[in-house]
């Protein structure tokens, strides 16, 4: 099977779900002759022409609002915003608008988009190109949110987020595009939406990760392997909704649970993670859940040792395992 | 009628001339006769404490039922707003329709009894539902007209999978208040209508007022339609009182919109002598002479006057017209009244669609 990047598969899933299905478009800044600032529609405005990739004005409440309408009138956009931090103008047509269309219409009329945006930081991106937004996102019945954390689940959920009746918010974790590299099949498959996934079975704790964070969290698993820690690892990979048995199955395994996510602590994904661990879960507890996050402060500073301060790495993430595992 | 029709602004339009049958500008009045009484029922109705809340479409009525006439009724698309009671009467609502939703019975086709009422949403007359934040149907419906003109673009691709495009495009009207238009929705909107050339109408209802703030306070200059000149599209003005005005208006952007020549803001003037909605007391903002003097503007003495002076309408066929309306809204109060609530579980489901159901193809 050919090795490919993060930012590869997603290029290939787009295309292919362009190719497969004429009412697929994409819709966003930069995404034409650039190919997108991260390269995600390189060669598909020359493959597809400007009618399936079409240059948006700098403007993301209606690169969303847009999708919704085209998404109503039978297509399947594909809207890029091109930080996830600069989401926040459209946040009133994604929560307002495409979350509850189908609710408001008692079931009549739905929105099969997805919106697609790189999140995250560790790249020197500052307070605005470093954030992560699911949290918002995932609190709202009606979207979709997905977070895949190498190319084979890039390339698979983003087909099955493609074809959803739904409107489904697909968040790539930049930092990973062209460093986190994987076997990925040429031609059709699917990853389903929902699933999380066990990405290496132990015995001893459980981490759930997401994006950026999963990958690490494999990382850190190896670090503690040698000192005789056996650590699970579950790739939440859809964030809502959540895949409650998968969390569960696990933890009533390992009896221990840390939560790493880039966000800001407060709030954040893993407090539901944990809320989910305390009510349904206690019984298997045999240690604290604990979370290992962004520190709560407005943003990802941009200095260098600022930014790695607030960032979980690999080495955080043992040093929480072990904090665990010694509990 | 308090105001006496002499004193009404005189319509001098001839129908004809419009290419309006006398049978269609009697179903005009007709239209705008039932809405205004299904409207009256409402307000009554919320007085009496038999239905929480109404927001009203009074003094709108020109404006809804004039440009429900210049679209094709079940092929346009319209994504409308909380005035559009007469819009969604003239294309087709029953007004049992708009009484489910008073009434929050089961059985409301509009949004199965969830949202308030005046939220218009009926899939067979190609009526979008819309939300509460103002301004925010605006885009989409640039969205939805971006779509028709990508169907004529990729006919080839979408009929070889099977997708049938109409031989014409959709044309799409999407309605807001004046107050809207201060919404950073309608600046992008237009901006994409603009750009793209969209077969898109966004009809401004200019009441005078956003809930107690008048026009002057939302905007600097004299016209909304003035705003057109900012996106490269047309912008035009009509007396929102003037059914056959508002027609004629309307006709014209719709076809010039059919023919890809783009989009148009139109700006409907009328005077709202109603309270914002039912929880509203419009007496802190403005004077009952103000009041009375915006009723001159009302759509339906002037449609009825302009009738009776073209020999159209008689006492006796004015009074049919009233006994049947009144039979109507009657039936469609009782209706409502003996619908059952929706089960309280029915709260739970439908949140995510299980299939696709999106698109308006073929002709």
């Amino acid at each position: 099977m050919p090795e490919k990047t993060l930012i590869e598969a997603i290029r290939e899933a787009i295309d292919e779900e362009m190719a497969r299905d004429p009412r697929v478009f994409v819709v966003g800044e930069d995404v034409g002759p650039r190919g997108g600032v991260f390269r995600a529609t390189m060669g598909l405005w020359q493959k597809y022409g400007e009618w399936r990739v079409i240059d948006s004005p700098l403007a993301e409440l209606s690169i969303v609002a847009i999708g919704i309408g085209a998404a109503l009138n039978g297509f399947r956009p594909i809207c890029e915003i091109q930080f996830a931090d600069f989401i926040h103008p459209a946040f009133n047509q994604i929560v307002n608008e495409a979350a509850r269309f189908f609710y408001r219409s008692g079931g009549v009329y739905n929105v099969p988009m997805v919106i697609r945006a790189p999140y995250g930081g560790g790249i020197s991106g500052g307070l605005y190109h470093s954030q992560s937004v699911e949290a918002f996102f995932a609190h709202v019945p009606g979207l979709k949110v997905v977070i895949p954390s190498n190319p084979y689940d890039a390339k698979g959920l983003l087909k099955a987020a493609i074809r959803d009746p739904n409107p489904v918010l697909f968040f790539e974790p930049k930092k990973g595009y062209r460093l986190i590299k994987g076997e990925v099949p040429d031609g059709d498959y699917i990853v389903p939406i929902g699933p999380a996934k066990v990405t290496r079975e132990g015995s001893d704790l459980t981490v759930f990760a997401y994006g950026m964070m999963h990958y690490y969290a494999l990382q850190a698993a190896e670090m503690v392997a040698k000192e005789g820690i056996d650590v699970e690892v579950v790739d939440l990979r859809t964030l809502a909704p959540v895949d409650k048995a998968t969390i569960l199955n696990s933890v009533k395994k390992t009896g221990k649970a840390l939560i790493v996510y880039e966000d800001n602590l407060t709030l954040g994904y893993g407090a539901e993670v944990a809320a989910i661990l305390a009510e349904e879960g206690f019984e298997y507890l045999d240690g604290p859940v604990m979370r290992l996050a962004g520190p709560d402060v407005p943003g990802v500073p941009f200095s260098p040792p600022m930014q790695d301060f607030f960032m979980p790495s690999p080495q955080k993430i043992a040093e929480a395992i072990r904090r665990l595992a010694r509990y | 009628m308090a105001v006496e029709v002499k004193e009404l602004l005189p319509i001098t339009q001839r129908h004809e001339e419009l290419g309006l049958a006398d049978e269609t500008v009697l179903q005009m009045y007709y239209h705008l006769l039932l809405s205004r009484r299904l409207d009256e029922r409402c307000w009554v109705l919320q007085r009496q404490g038999r239905v929480p809340f109404h927001i009203s479409g009074i003094a709108h009525e020109g404006i809804g039922v004039g440009a429900a006439y210049a679209l094709r009724k079940g092929f346009d698309i319209v994504h409308p707003y909380y005035r559009d009671l007469a819009l969604s009467i003239a294309l087709g609502m029953k007004p049992v329709e708009f009484m489910l939703a008073l009434y929050g019975k089961k059985g409301d086709p509009h949004s199965a009894a969830r949202q308030m009422p005046s939220h218009f949403s009926l899939r067979r007359l190609n009526i979008i539902s819309g939300s509460s934040p103002v301004a925010t149907q605006l885009p989409q419906a640039a969205g939805i007209a971006l779509a028709e003109v990508l169907k004529q673009k990729l006919r080839p691709q979408l009929e070889a999978a099977g997708f049938q495009v109409s031989r014409e495009m959709r044309v799409v009207l999407t309605s807001t208040g004046e107050g809207s238009t201060s919404e950073g929705d309608f600046h992008e909107a237009l901006n994409w209508a603009g750009i793209y050339k969209l077969p898109l109408i966004v009809l401004v209802h200019n009441n005078q007022y956003a809930i107690s703030v008048p026009v002057w306070k939302q905007m600097a200059v004299k016209r909304v339609a003035d705003r057109a000149a900012a996106y490269g599209i047309r912008g035009a003005v009509c007396d929102g009182g003037n059914v056959l005005e508002v027609y004629q208006v309307v006709k014209e952007a719709v076809d010039r919109a059919r023919a890809g020549e783009g989009t148009t803001l139109i700006e409907a003037v009328t005077y709202r002598w109603t309270p914002h909605s039912s929880d509203d007391d419009d007496r802190t903002y403005r004077t009952r002479e103000e009041v009375e003097q915006g009723k001159l503007r009302d759509p339906l003495p002037r449609l009825r006057d302009y009738l009776y002076r073209r020999s159209l309408l008689t006492q006796r066929l004015e009074d049919e017209l009233e006994e049947r309306v009144r039979a109507e809204v009657d039936e469609a109060q009782r209706l409502a009244e003996e619908a059952p609530y929706p089960a309280p579980e029915e709260a739970l489901a439908p949140v995510f669609a299980t299939e696709d159901r999106s698109g308006w193809w073929g002709e």
